[in-house]
């Protein structure tokens, strides 16, 4: 490989190995909202990027009210910015539902065409209210700097961090959905929708807070984001496409799939970037996926349920 | 019965073609006098994304099938001829300042020093003209026959269509030295020694557009109004019911998905000989979309909507885009939304429930009033018929009678 020693070798699969992780986690920030809508209700969100940059430029007006007016908050604000990201997300999405989605659910491929409308106007409203460059927020001073285990390895705090909050959301995904009466509710519906509505679920009232949950989840992933990249109107929609294929490919009623799926298409990416051009890593992966899903039309990880 | 269903159908088809011939009034006719050769050369550049939208009307509306990257067929077709014709654009004597003369310049720029193999065919117009509709065709075939031989269907194609968009964008920005990169490829010349930047040139060009635009309606009319055309519409409400009457589902889309491709390659080969080069920016998945919205609005199940919904959206978007460049995507995001909540059938579909009655109404009349006048003064026009007779056309041409039953009225 290249005039690489075993130990140069070792620290470039660990740095590209972390890089990877930190693509993981985006993908999974995204794809847990999306996978939950698009298992239980069919629908494809393609809007649902723009609800991750709802949560980034919320994060990023947090900050700059804590740095402009309470310089004392500017280490505790991140928090509150989550969840104010997870509640303007969440009412956002169920305004969406409520107005646009629920007359769509009979048609999954129109669902597709208006939710792409409906992310040209939110992108075009997020650049003419807050303008066409990128922003970044301020980053509180325990997230800065970085971690060095060995000489050649440097692992920077702030992927860290936002590892961290994946692994948290992720689990309160998990425990929402199989330790709760809703999450209950929601898996009965996904596995049996008519079923469930003669056992007396309301399926309707089920799926506005499924989509809702699902774009407030988005919204806790921008306020992340923020801590890795910048954000401009564009930010959310640089990932749909790949965020879908990571769905598609896990299997789209399952979580565990989205894990998995998100976790391999992250990692092959960011290792075959360092071997090969970077563009011909992302055709090698998109082509891998292509083919996988080919073999396998349901997904990686399928509940196998009687239709 | 039977006599009398034969000819419901033939006035149907007979609708059908008086709409065409309005159209091609519209395009041959009007648009040429209306227009300088500037404002007529960007209709020509609408009317190549026609194709795709007729394209598009054969595999989405009749089909179900749902392509987000018909982009990719009208770029190969754009790309194989901007191929031949920045071949002929760079002989050895108009590149003789380039290390290596006689390779198209981006090449040289990329340190190439020998034309890569896939270039090579290239330098004849009988191969190029092949493949500009067949290498599109073929990459639909495999990618067809990758999928819906596994039953991939529905949004999952969708998913895939925009993917492959973006690959080959990918592909095509990333090696430079063999694409032309982001720029595409830029400073064609000549077609065999004819000069088409020339205005004369241009006129040609639009014509032979449009005559092709008009045998692509002719043929994707015969396509619908087959049988073929019979069980696409089978499939698409009840794919289940169709296979398990016997018939090969998949082969059925993987026609007409080829028939799309090679369709919307026309219109890319049409576009760079009209507008002067090709790039990624007609490739990738964002325009692949704003293709299908062309279609969404004209009507899905329309083949002439189709060709109105392209002209008006695109008419739309220069004016709105040149003065109000904001106002434009959310225009865009809100056509997008409303076509598919309010009027899923498109301009078709308005027609059809607004114009059509008044229309099929003065038709009548008109008919009446010709029987009378056969009748009473055979030899002399009734003054009354003139008037009739120009109420007819009516602005929106389409079905004088009942269209085809259309499906998406009776969704529950």
């Amino acid at each position: 490989m290249g005039g690489y020693t075993f130990s140069e070798l070792g620290s470039i699969f660990v740095m590209q190995g972390f890089s990877g992780l930190s693509l993981f986690c985006v993908y999974l920030l995204m794809a847990l909202g999306l996978a939950i809508i698009f298992g239980q209700m069919g629908v494809i969100n393609m809007a649902h990027g723009e609800f991750l940059t709802m949560g980034a430029y919320t994060t990023y007006f947090m900050s700059k009210l804590a740095v402009d007016h309470f310089p004392a908050l500017v280490g505790i604000y991140f928090p509150f910015a989550i969840i104010l990201g997870f509640l303007i997300a969440f009412g956002m999405g169920y305004l969406l539902e409520v107005l646009l989605i629920r007359h769509l659910y009979k048609r999954p491929l129109d669902t597709l065409l208006a939710t792409w409308g409906v992310s040209l106007v939110l992108q075009q409203v997020f650049r003419s209210a807050f303008g066409a460059r990128e922003v970044s927020a301020t980053l509180p001073a325990w997230l800065l700097g970085s971690v060095k285990p060995t000489e050649t390895i440097d692992i920077p705090l702030n992927g860290l961090f936002m590892m961290g909050l994946t692994l948290v959301l992720s689990l309160l995904v998990f425990i929402f959905l199989f330790r709760s009466r809703w999450g209950l509710k929601v898996r009965a519906t996904t596995q049996n929708r008519v079923m469930s509505g003669g056992v007396g679920i309301n399926t309707k009232k089920v799926d506005r807070m499924t989509f809702a949950v699902g774009c407030g989840i988005a919204g806790v992933a921008g306020a992340v984001f923020t801590t890795i990249a910048s954000t401009g109107p564009t930010t959310g929609s640089l990932y749909i496409v790949d965020t879908f294929l990571v769905v598609v490919f896990g299997g789209a009623a399952s979580l565990v799939g989205t894990v998995a799926s998100a976790f391999s298409i992250a990692q092959a990416q960011s290792v075959l970037e360092f071997f090969l051009t970077s563009s011909i890593a992302k055709v090698l992966t998109l082509l891998t996926v292509i083919t996988v899903i080919m073999a396998r039309p349901e997904g990686l990880f399928t509940i196998r349920v009687r239709k | 019965m039977k006599k009398a269903a034969v000819d419901e159908n033939r006035s149907k088809d007979g609708s059908w073609l008086l709409g065409l011939a309005v159209l091609s009034a519209l395009i041959f006719i009007v648009m040429p006098l209306c227009f300088d050769i500037f404002r007529l050369n960007l209709v020509g550049k609408y009317l190549t994304y026609a194709f795709v939208a007729v394209g598009l009307v054969l595999c989405w509306g009749q089909g179900g099938i749902l392509s987000l990257g018909q982009g990719v067929f009208f770029g190969l077709g754009g790309y194989c001829m901007a191929m031949f014709l920045k071949l002929e654009a760079s002989d050895p004597k108009s590149t003789a300042i380039q290390s290596t003369p006689g390779i198209p310049d981006f090449m040289d720029w990329n340190q190439l020093t020998k034309l890569p193999w896939f270039w090579q065919p290239f330098h004849s117009l009988t191969f190029t003209l092949i493949a500009v509709v067949l290498v599109p065709s073929l990459f639909a075939f495999i990618i067809g026959v990758a999928m819906f031989k596994r039953r991939v269907g529905g949004v999952y194609f969708a998913i895939i269509t925009q993917a492959v968009a973006a690959i080959l964008t990918i592909l095509i920005v990333g090696r430079q030295g063999l694409t032309g990169g982001i720029n595409g490829i830029t400073d064609l010349k000549t077609l065999h020694g004819w000069d088409i930047r020339t205005n004369g040139a241009k006129y040609v060009l639009y014509f032979i557009n449009a005559g092709l635009l008009v045998a692509s309606l002719l043929v994707s009319k015969y396509i619908t109004s087959s049988k073929l055309g019979r069980l696409l519409l089978a499939m698409r409400d009840k794919e289940e019911r169709v296979r398990f009457s016997g018939y090969d589902v998949s082969n059925f889309k993987v026609f007409i998905f080829c028939m799309a491709a090679g369709i919307s390659a026309l219109g890319g080969a049409m576009f760079t000989l009209q507008v002067g080069f090709m790039s990624p920016s007609f490739v990738g998945i964002v325009p692949s979309v704003e293709m299908v919205i062309f279609t969404a609005v004209g009507g899905r199940m329309s083949l002439l909507g189709a060709v109105y919904g392209t002209l008006l959206v695109n008419f739309g978007k220069t004016y709105f885009s040149e003065s109000y460049p904001a106002l434009w995507l959310l225009l865009m995001g809100g056509l997008f939304i409303s076509v598919v909540m309010f009027f899923p059938n498109g301009l078709a579909g308005l027609y059809d429930q607004h114009l059509k009655k008044r229309v099929a109404a003065a038709g009548a009349r008109f008919r009446a009033g010709r029987a009378a006048g056969l009748k009473t003064a055979p030899a002399g026009e009734p003054p009354g018929m003139e008037k009739t007779a120009a109420t007819l056309p009516g602005g929106i041409p389409g079905k004088r009678t009942k269209g085809p039953k259309q499906p998406l009225e009776t969704r529950p």
